[in-house]
């Protein structure tokens, strides 16, 4: 009874240069977030500088085109699941900047009650499977949970996303090989900045086009521009479109840049100046506000208020953090069991 | 009514009917689905339940342990069979970073109902790599529970525990003991046995009324005043021949089957040796930091003024398991190691 598994026509194609044209709000939409995201991590740096913050700290300044594409094209019970590099990802599933905030500060009042920190933030209410701190370790996970979708016969996907570090573990092969042969309903992401950790993505392997990887699986891939949210999104509908057909999973490289270091204890001397400002050239942020200008989408005087009242939010996210408690010592032994009288050795 | 079983159908009488209870509930792992599992353990259940609910995978076990813990948090309630624990070595990122941690790390939003099992141990001839035993390993790790038996009637209600509890937990059974069965048709007696080779024990019967064992309770599978023997797996069946030579020459041992290693039954050990005074622990696992060293850590900070004699472990060689008949029989624990421990606690001469 071996399943018999129709060759599956792969797309080479690039993103189309110029991508289709999206209304106001939904500019203001990807605009606002990916400020927000922005705002948000800045704060987070400085606050780690004074010591507010601790722990690893991986900041997403630079790849915020995705978060904003990704959740606009998504519909209500798709699941996401990501590495540590998560802020972004969380903030636009709709984890409140307060709840990121006091669980950067490990305050109870944060969005694991201080369990996470930076890495691992969970939000069941909205489908959000975390945080992964081991690279590659939510590859197998998110097609699991996209089993589960198919198992229960809904038509919602789960995005799966990591970096190119990730895609050179054998779990991503694992994964990429089951869900074809089962035609899981998951969308793989490769957040594609160009480094793992400190290794350039030419040192890691002869492959250096990654969506080449669905290839050998006959998964349909392709390579998108991470650094405009509105191609983000237009490939994020057209994979979700096979995906929810029922024709199993997409893979997309979505080409992105971090302008900070790998964490904040990384000073990124893998690189050069010139790179760096290459990509600060194009912007996400920079290029949306000139486009909401440019197009007369938005007057100054808009943006100007979007900034003060996304400056606001996050000056707000950080007095909440400041006032909230650490957990007690007692919460130690809570959320280890689901079985309320477990007898933990003391 | 009482019946005799096996382990292997025990075990798969116990996912059965739990895939009939609960739609949630699926197997997955290699050789489970069309070539009715590598041991036999799941034949049938293809044919009962069908390509969705039991699984064939490639060999790719931290891909299909990692798609096991997705599901498990979004819903379902997976099975997942190892076609032996030295093959889950590949997977314990999935089991210790993951199924162990999911519950801590979202502050209990996401809880891990699964049940990763397979044989574990050494059975015949099989030389280093297919010979270890991860009793201990597994239950160092906070957030999994370790079950370890191979008592056909106590195995199933324990696994039938297992696909119900909302934790995840590990089982180790035992490739040769599948084979092992029970009878419990004669009234009032219960006997293993394995080739032309008996055990009696004590415990309740195997019925056709539904079986669930509590996880973390031991059990006395023989009654004794003498000494108390502590064991799990398949090293229980060492320590009742044990206990049979020792009562030849008037030494009457207890035996304990533990069942579960996480959480583990202290309070019947330490009844045990408050009545005994003296403890030996026969464990296949290796001796350095072992099941063995926990339960002798405990019993001498809880027991202490009960002990008449130190503890003695009788453990797998400090060595890898090598392939030839005679190093095997080296490295393994057997009635005779444990007679002679039994005897240097009770300070008689052998």
């Amino acid at each position: 009874m071996a399943q018999v598994v129709e060759k599956q026509k792969v797309t080479k194609s690039k993103t189309p240069a110029k991508a289709k044209v999206y209304s106001k709000e939904m500019y203001l939409e990807w605009y606002r977030l990916m400020l927000l995201i922005r705002k948000f991590e800045e704060k987070a740096l400085q606050m780690y500088g004074m010591q507010k913050i601790r722990g690893f700290c991986h900041v997403y300044i630079g790849q915020e085109a995705i978060a904003a594409g990704l959740e606009s094209a998504l519909i209500e019970g798709d699941a996401i699941v990501t590495a540590y590099r998560q802020h972004g990802i969380a903030l636009g599933r709709g984890i409140t900047p307060k709840a990121a905030m006091a669980e950067l500060y490990g305050k109870e009042t944060g969005i694991v009650k201080g369990k996470g920190g930076s890495m691992h933030f969970f939000d069941a209410s909205n489908k959000y499977f975390g945080g992964n701190g081991i690279v590659g370790a939510q590859i197998p996970i998110g097609t699991g949970i996209a089993f589960a979708e198919k198992y229960k016969g809904t038509k919602n996907l789960c995005v799966t996303m990591f970096g190119d570090g990730a895609s050179r573990q054998g779990a991503l092969h694992e994964s990429f090989n089951m869900a074809m042969t089962w035609k899981l309903p998951v969308l793989y992401i490769v957040e594609n900045n160009g480094y793992a950790m400190g290794t350039s993505v030419e040192r890691t392997s002869n492959v250096v086009e990654l969506y080449e990887l669905g290839e050998s699986y006959n998964m349909p891939s392709e390579q998108v521009d991470g650094m405009r949210p509105d191609a983000v999104h237009e490939a994020i509908l057209r994979a979700a479109k096979h995906i929810r057909s029922g024709e199993g999973p997409y893979f997309l490289e979505i080409k992105t840049y971090r302008y900070k270091g790998h964490s904040v204890s990384d000073p990124a001397k893998y690189r050069t100046k010139e790179e760096v400002k290459q990509y600060q050239d194009i912007d996400p942020v920079k290029m949306t506000e000139k486009k909401l200008l440019n197009d007369k989408l938005a007057t100054a005087e808009e943006i100007k208020t979007i900034k003060e009242a996304i400056i606001a939010e996050i000056k707000e996210a950080v007095e909440f953090a400041e006032n909230s408690a650490f957990p007690p010592a007692s919460d130690l032994y809570e959320d280890n069991y689901v079985q309320k009288d477990y007898p933990f050795l003391k | 009514m009482s019946r005799k079983i096996n382990l292997r159908d025990a075990l798969r009488e116990a996912m059965t009917e739990e895939m009939r209870r609960d739609e949630s509930v699926f197997l997955m792992g290699e050789e489970v689905a069309e070539y009715n599992g590598a041991y036999k353990v799941s034949k049938g259940m293809l044919e009962e339940f069908g390509a969705k609910r039991v699984i064939d995978t490639p060999i790719a076990e931290l891909g299909f342990a990692g798609i096991g813990v997705g599901a498990a948090m979004n819903g379902l309630r997976p099975i997942v069979e190892f076609m032996t624990w030295n093959f889950a070595v590949l997977a314990f990122d999935q089991i210790v970073n993951n199924a162990a941690k999911t519950l801590s790390q979202s502050a209990g939003q996401f809880k891990c109902p699964i049940v990763f099992r397979g044989p574990s141990g050494s059975a015949g001839q099989l030389a280093q790599q297919h010979s270890q035993t991860f009793e201990a390993w597994l239950a160092n790790c906070p957030g999994l529970k370790v079950i370890s038996s191979v008592d056909p009637r106590d195995s199933k209600g324990l696994l039938k525990a297992a696909i119900r509890d909302d934790d995840p937990i590990c089982i180790m059974e035992s490739e040769v003991m599948y084979a092992l069965n029970l009878d419990t048709t004669q009234p009032g007696k219960r006997t293993y046995s394995f080739g032309k080779k008996t055990w009696e024990t004590e415990g309740l019967p195997f019925t056709d009324e539904e079986i669930l064992v509590p996880i973390g309770k031991a059990v006395i599978r023989r009654t004794g005043t003498d000494v108390t023997i502590v064991s799990f797996n398949k090293m229980m069946l060492e320590a009742i021949e044990a206990a049979d030579e020792l009562a030849k020459e008037g030494i009457s041992a207890e035996v304990i089957d533990l069942r579960t290693i996480r959480p583990m039954d202290h309070e019947t050990i330490i009844n045990s040796v408050k009545k005994t005074n003296r403890l030996i622990v026969v464990d296949e696992s290796w001796p350095f930091a072992g099941i063995s060293a926990e339960v002798a850590y405990n019993i001498q900070r809880m027991a202490f003024d009960y002990l008449d004699a130190p503890v003695i472990r009788i453990n797998a060689a400090d060595t890898s398991l090598p392939y030839a008949p005679t190093l095997v029989e080296e490295y393994l624990p057997n009635p005779t190691k444990i007679v002679k421990a039994v005897k240097e606690v009770m300070y008689v001469n052998s």
